[in-house]
């Protein structure tokens, strides 16, 4: 533990889940042990079927663990929800296309009883965090793909969670635009001070982002390999050629190799 | 290069004129063939002799002719429409203000009854495994036969003439919505749904903040064949009344007044048509203001 804070947000102890299907049960997570401290960016990477969604969804409490124990803030998922301790950002932006992106991020707002000029307060502030001041008031399809991610990020920080759970939200757009908003999403992390987990299967991506890095192999889903980066926090797009990066990146390699084998 | 809009409609306009003179040739020949039967009967009761050319212009002008010529049907049709102050029991404004009403009427009770029975099969287990094949059941019945036993039973109730005619239109109208709004409902993803879910939502936020909008693209198409089909409800439950367009074919066909059913049958059309470019105009507005629409 390289953190001066020590508060543990999120903290798994040997969890399991398993899906009951037509098929016979499929062993989605297996014996999962987990920390993750206030602060933290945490990575899960692993080829599709190895869990990391089905572990991120069971931290937000859309799945629930058959074995084990989870808890976020001390508390077990539903009840860490209902304290609105998260904000979670889906693979596709999921903009709703009726509502302008002013709209979208009052969403939540709306359904947590905000008063409206508590709603303004917020949206401007989170418009301005995701750098997209002058665009409340168009809609959805007026924006270029990172943009609309970029709104989704905005709607997840709208309500002033500790937590952000973040699933692939980068996963459908180019290299380019992804290279840009990591760096953003870094700043944005720096600023404000959140716990980010955040599930990709891209190497460049985990070891760039992440204060610590889950490999995760498949059939069953397990962790095979958590590495603490000794990455500074501020990190230029061209820390990617230094020689500890490519370390990191070694290890996660091999890491993600070994499970593969051992699961065929 | 510039496209004229105007030039394109125009351009529309020649086929358009073409297949409507083909129609209005085909028609013409047809009510001389069908008419010219009664000429020569006539002539033969007369016992003269005529040949094609003697009968030719009275097949065009007869009183009750089997098939009316077209300019016949537009005459009368002109007739009813512009030709009696519009309160007159023979004017064909007043019958389909009285077809209008019912079919308003109708179609407002037949799209409350086909959201509310959406939202419960989407919501309610036994209704997703119980309303639906009630609701195909029902549309399987032919109206022509169910239509009498409604207006009497309804009537024996004590409604309305207008309440008898609607719940007849609702009948026929709940359905199309019923069908478009189940699947409107279930249109959002499972994404989206989760979203809301990691809002605490309640399903009645959930059902107002997304399912509702997310449908209303389906409950515009389904209103559309929903409106067509409370007007020949409506004109269904008519036909044992004595005012709307229902009752005017009817009274044609008992006194053989052949002008007058087609007449009626064109002012049913005009209506179906305006009524459903109406609700296309309330769709476009609504999409446009709801941003989805380019």
């Amino acid at each position: 533990m390289t953190s001066v804070k020590s508060k543990i947000v999120i903290e798994a102890r040997d969890v399991g889940l398993t899906f009951e299907t037509k098929d016979g049960p499929v062993v989605a997570l297996k014996d999962v042990n987990l920390t993750v401290t206030e602060g933290e960016f945490v990575s899960f990477i692993g080829p599709s079927g190895c869990g990391k969604t089905t572990f991120l969804r069971a931290i937000a409490a859309l799945e629930h663990p058959t074995s084990g124990s989870l808890t976020v803030n001390g508390l077990s998922p539903d009840a860490a929800r209902q304290a609105r301790a998260y904000g979670y950002v889906f693979q596709a932006a999921g903009l709703y296309p009726w509502r302008t992106i002013s709209g979208n991020i009052k969403l939540p707002l709306e359904i947590m009883g905000f008063s409206p000029a508590a709603q303004a307060e917020r949206l401007s502030r989170v418009l301005s965090l995701v750098e997209l001041e002058g665009f409340g008031g168009k809609f959805p399809w007026q924006l270029s793909g990172g943009m609309q991610q970029r709104a989704s990020i905005a709607r997840a920080l709208a309500f002033d969670a500790d937590i952000l759970l973040m699933d692939e939200p980068f996963g459908a757009l180019d290299e380019i635009v992804r290279d840009r908003l990591n760096e953003e999403l870094l700043q944005l992390w720096a600023r404000t001070e959140k716990t980010i987990a955040f599930v990709t299967h891209s190497i460049p991506e985990a070891v760039f982002l992440s204060t610590k890095i889950v490999v995760m192999s498949p059939r069953p889903g397990r962790i095979t390999d958590v590495i603490d980066s000794p990455l500074p926090k501020e990190r230029p797009l061209n820390i990617r050629d230094s020689q500890e990066f490519i370390d990191i990146a070694q290890r996660v390699r091999e890491g993600l190799r070994a499970g593969h084998a051992y699961g065929d | 290069m510039i496209f004229d809009v105007g030039s394109n409609k125009m351009k529309s306009l020649g086929p358009i004129l073409t297949v409507l003179m083909v129609i209005f040739a085909f028609w013409y020949l047809m009510a001389i063939k069908l008419n010219s039967q009664w000429e020569y009967d006539q002539a033969v009761r007369a016992k003269v002799e005529v040949g094609f050319w003697d009968i030719l212009p009275n097949t065009m002008q007869q009183k009750k002719p089997v098939l009316p010529a077209p300019h016949q049907v537009l005459t009368g049709l002109w007739d009813g429409l512009a030709g009696q102050p519009i309160t007159s029991k023979r004017s064909l404004v007043y019958h389909a203000w009285i077809t209008l009403s019912g079919t308003i009427y109708g179609f407002v009770i037949g799209t409350a009854m086909g959201i509310l029975l959406a939202v419960g099969i989407v919501y309610n287990r036994a209704m997703d495994l119980s309303v639906m094949p009630w609701a195909i059941a029902s549309q399987m019945i032919p109206i022509i036969a169910i239509a009498p036993m409604l207006a009497v039973v309804v009537h024996a109730l004590g409604a309305s003439a207008i309440v008898t005619k609607a719940v007849i239109s609702a009948y026929l109208s709940f359905f199309p919505v019923l069908v478009g709004m189940v699947k409107g409902l279930r249109a959002p993803e499972q994404m989206q749904i989760d979203l809301l879910h990691t809002y605490s939502a309640s399903k009645t936020e959930i059902l107002w903040k997304l399912r509702f909008p997310a449908s209303v693209p389906f409950l515009f198409t389904s209103l559309q064949v929903g409106i067509a089909a409370s007007l020949v409800g409506a004109i269904v439950g008519e036909l044992n009344q004595p005012a709307g367009l229902g009752a005017r074919l009817l009274q044609g066909t008992y006194h053989g007044l052949t002008v007058h059913i087609w007449a009626a049958l064109i002012v049913a059309s005009l209506l179906a048509a305006i009524l459903v470019k109406t609700i296309q105009g309330f769709e476009r507005i609504t999409l446009v203001k709801m941003g989805m629409r380019k």
